[in-house]
């Protein structure tokens, strides 16, 4: 398989939680600037997909290249499939951001503690430099007014946004987002996508797992939508929200669209 | 009725008393600390056989009354010829290394299940945001669950930490002049129980008072992270 400037090909991935199996042979592959929207409905497997490209979750079977390179895998005593080198799975880990939905902060550490953690302890990057950089990208996500606060006397939007900012202070070539607004209050949601928004202008390479069908259809290049582990449809947004082609996907557009208009009613 | 004109004469007496009893809390709340770091680290395992000897500890020393484990150390090492004959007597035969050796194990099996509680309550998703942004274990460790770890268990330590200046009053019975020691020896020159008692007693009070004090000071430096601010 050619994949040398893929992002990110996913190949063949199958994950059983015991012996039920969520996850039943997704392929997916990612060019940079890609934003892909996953979306599907709860229990689907879009968030343990998202989380299986980061070694977070551990496949079954399957293999995942990062930028052309394998995730070694191996099977333990127990015949469980892990990674075979963690220092591979680390190294790979810090090129790729994730933001989780229920954002994740460390607690005991304030907002810009928070940015310059790992490229401090993690890329050994010079403290000064660090915060420099991390004062950036609290400006850029528009919360650099609440660098020394702590996360818990943060709203959630502003508790997400520094999140990402904390995944963008890796520098990673890929952005993933599991669900980074469904924690959120309805008033805050705007705040959020809005930042992804921008990432998305930059041409930044994205997987963004999400209920919002606004953001799938305005800023995704790509939607792929799952149904109990497999992939349903998959298409860019101006095909798959005007003709789709399966009669689930179809449903879950327009009860989503329906309780949109609820809430903006 | 009261006799308090004896208590005034022998404050140096107390005043020598409370220092021993400073001397060994401390050296015990220290020496016991960092035995009980690595004994909650283990206590925490997934691995069932690194588990079992920690918890032992943990169980060993609070399912025993201080005093009994005082004496085993103090009276019962001497019973053995093996140890009276070593090396090692010079520290077992002394009652204030008995005392400070019986402390440190016992402080350390309170602190290491304060310890154990509070690392396992580390809210998951910290955990899972260090791994994502490419932690290894130990800098998991030291940067993200031990710091949060120590935070979360300052209110339960402190109140380990008067258990221990009040439990220390046991050295006392083994020839120890600490507070308690004082004030048994007072009472024995004098016979005024109820003055020399209580004499140790308000010492007592006020070195709790302080410890009560220093917490607080140390909720507020370093627990405040997790209050809701009230502006």
């Amino acid at each position: 398989m050619n994949n040398g400037d893929a992002a990110l090909v996913v190949d063949d991935l199958h994950k059983y939680f015991g012996s039920d199996e969520v996850l039943k042979g997704i392929s997916l592959e990612a060019h940079e600037g890609d934003v892909i929207a996953m979306m599907g409905a709860s229990g689907s497997g879009k968030s343990t997909f998202l989380r299986c490209i980061n070694m977070l979750e551990t496949l079954t079977s399957g293999k995942i290249y990062v930028r052309g390179e394998l995730i070694r895998m191996k099977q333990d005593r127990n015949g469980v499939t892990v990674p075979e080198d963690m220092k591979q799975v680390e190294r790979i880990r810090t090129r790729l951001g994730m933001v989780f939905q229920q954002f994740n902060l460390w607690s005991h550490m304030t907002v810009l503690e928070n940015v310059i953690e790992a490229p401090v302890h993690v890329l050994k990057i010079p403290k000064n430099e660090a915060v420099e950089r991390a004062e950036a990208l609290l400006h850029k996500v528009g919360i650099h007014d609440r660098m020394h606060y702590h996360p818990a006397h943060l709203s959630g939007g502003q508790q997400q946004r520094v999140a990402i900012a904390r995944a963008l202070a890796m520098e990673p070539n890929m952005l993933l987002f599991d669900e980074p607004t469904s924690a959120l209050d309805p008033e805050l949601v705007g705040e959020v996508l809005q930042v992804m928004r921008n990432l998305a202008e930059e041409g930044r390479t994205m997987i963004v797992v999400t209920h919002e069908i606004g953001f799938a259809e305005d800023v995704s290049s790509r939607v792929v939508f799952l149904h109990e582990g497999s992939i349903e449809e998959e298409g860019p947004p101006s095909e798959v929200f005007k003709n789709p082609s399966s009669d689930r996907f179809r449903q879950f557009v327009s009860k989503h669209v329906e309780t949109e208009q609820v809430i903006k009613t | 009725m009261m006799d308090y004109e004896v208590i005034f004469s022998n404050i140096p007496l107390y005043f020598e008393g409370l220092w021993v009893t400073i001397q060994l809390v401390l050296m015990a709340l220290v020496l016991g600390f960092f035995l009980a770091l690595p004994i909650a680290l283990l206590a925490t395992s997934k691995n069932i056989l690194l588990r079992v000897p920690p918890k032992s500890y943990i169980y060993f020393f609070r399912g025993t009354p201080l005093l009994v484990q005082m004496f085993m150390i103090y009276h019962g090492m001497g019973q053995f010829e093996a140890i009276r004959e070593s090396v090692i007597w010079i520290v077992f035969k002394e009652a204030y290394w008995c005392a400070l050796i019986a402390f440190a194990l016992n402080t350390a099996g309170y602190t290491a299940e304060i310890l154990r509680g509070t690392i396992e309550q580390t809210p998951f998703g910290e955990i899972e945001a260090a791994r994502a942004c490419g932690m290894s274990k130990t800098t998991l460790y030291r940067r993200i669950i031990l710091p949060g770890t120590f935070r979360r268990a300052l209110p339960a330590y402190g109140n380990e930490v008067i258990f221990m200046l009040h439990g220390s009053a046991v050295a006392g019975v083994i020839t120890i002049v600490d507070l308690f020691g004082a004030a048994k020896i007072v009472n024995s020159r004098y016979f005024v129980p109820f003055e020399s008692f209580i004499t140790a007693g308000f010492f007592y009070l006020c070195v709790t008072f302080i410890i009560v004090g220093l917490f607080k000071k140390l909720e507020f430096r370093w627990y405040a992270h997790l209050h809701p601010r009230t502006i």
